[in-house]
């Protein structure tokens, strides 16, 4: 019985004091294999500093359906940004 | 292009009216032009003709590796070599890139693979053509790849999420492969008469070949009507091809070359070239396998996969028993 090497998703970090950012998959046996193979297929460019493998398996998304109850709630939450509360001008910078 | 006459449901688009709700919504959201995410309720005829056009761009870039890679050995200079290395890579990089985002349609990768050595998908008639001289290295620069870019930069717009973002990486890259080509048409051009005439050999070659990769006319088309609508196809063929004229035209009289075709003209009506159309016979014969290389591509390939199994097999049971042994460790 023939084998699919599992499927692991790519974080890079572009450059130092950023998060590292999703970018990709690809396929490799293992987690040190898979560092190799996203050295090669996504930094061969200078794009990152540092690179996180994980096995896609292991990642738990939201659910496109949940969309709503997870995220309306915080549409009529206007006072969270600053923009909200008007300051006078003479007040100054704030 | 990197993918021809890829087949939609068949039925042509339906009105908003008489879709089902959830297509309706489906079809709105494409209207607004939101992108489409992998786990997402998408119809299943937009998901079928996706991962048709994407696995077939992914086989076509690394089937598209070989012609190239018959010259990295013959290259003139070791800096020629370098690079065209390095785009050989890329190649291979965008093949990844693609595959992945069709894995995320629900096929996989290995299924892909199948349908490919198997012929029931296909890749990009352009790379059945041989490459006799180092001057074919250039010209697929500058061509073939002038060619895909018309393609790729408007299909960063494509509604398919991750089909899109694997575009915007390819087009980053791309840019690299045709100015590559365009540096060795522009050393041999200005060469000896023997490499000028080479130069021109190669363009000879490969002008109609280069002309075909768009694909025959479609604007009747169904299927190209509705990926138009779902936006997983942006421009008609012959939108594209007479862009790529249009571009390619000035660069070929810059480097003193002839494009062959005696009907090549400017029509100022249109604010473009007339030119002649390529033989879609032999399109077609291409197509069916019967190009000057189809045997040799499929075959090459064929042939890495079976020689790689071994190897593939072997890394996999070396990781399930490292894997073993650490959590027997534990």
């Amino acid at each position: 019985m023939k084998k699919e090497w599992p499927l692991w998703e790519v974080f890079i970090r572009g450059q130092h004091g950023l998060n590292h950012r999703h970018v990709g998959s690809l396929h490799a046996p293992d987690a040190e294999m898979a560092i190799k193979n996203a050295r090669d297929v996504y930094t061969r460019r200078n794009e990152g500093v540092s690179i996180w493998v994980v096995e896609s398996k292991h990642i738990t998304a939201s659910s496109p359906s949940e969309r709503g109850p997870l995220f309306e709630p915080s549409n009529d939450k206007v006072y969270r940004h600053p923009t909200f509360f008007d300051i006078p001008d003479e007040v100054g910078h704030m | 292009m990197y993918a021809q006459m890829v087949k939609s449901t068949g039925e042509g688009v339906k009105d908003l009216k008489e879709m089902s709700p959830e297509e309706r919504a489906f079809q709105e959201r494409i209207d607004r032009g939101e992108k489409i995410e992998p786990k997402e309720w998408m119809p299943e005829g937009y998901r079928k003709t996706l991962i048709r056009q994407i696995g077939q761009h992914a086989h076509s870039e690394i089937v598209g590796q070989l012609p190239e890679g018959n010259w990295i050995t013959r290259a003139p200079t070791l800096e020629r070599k370098a690079i065209l290395l390095a785009k050989v890579q890329d190649e291979a990089g965008h093949g990844l890139y693609l595959y992945c985002a069709a894995e995320t349609l629900g096929v996989s990768r290995d299924e892909l693979l199948e349908k490919l050595h198997s012929g029931n998908m296909k890749y990009s008639s352009i790379f059945n053509y041989p490459t006799l001289t180092w001057a074919d290295i250039g010209a697929i620069g500058w061509l073939v790849d002038g060619a895909a870019i018309m393609n790729q930069v408007p299909l960063q717009r494509t509604s398919y999420g991750p089909y899109s973002r694997a575009m915007i990486r390819i087009c980053k890259e791309e840019s690299f492969h045709q100015r590559q080509g365009y540096d060795i048409m522009m050393k041999m051009a200005k060469g000896t008469p023997e490499q000028k005439e080479m130069a021109q050999d190669a363009l000879n070659r490969f002008w109609y070949p280069s002309l075909m990769m768009f694909g025959p006319s479609d604007k009747d088309s169904v299927h190209s009507a509705q990926s138009m609508a779902w936006k997983i196809k942006i421009n008609t063929n012959d939108e594209l091809r007479q862009k790529f004229v249009d571009q390619t035209v000035p660069q070929a009289e810059y480097l003193g070359l002839t494009i062959p075709d005696e009907n090549l003209a400017w029509n100022e009506e249109k604010g473009g070239y007339d030119f002649s159309e390529p033989d879609w016979s032999e399109f077609y014969e291409v197509l069916k396998g019967n190009g000057p290389c189809n045997k040799e591509r499929l075959g090459a390939r064929v042939k890495a996969w079976e020689d790689g199994a071994w190897f593939r097999e072997g890394l996999m049971a070396h990781a399930e028993k490292q894997s073993a042994a650490k959590l027997a460790a534990e």
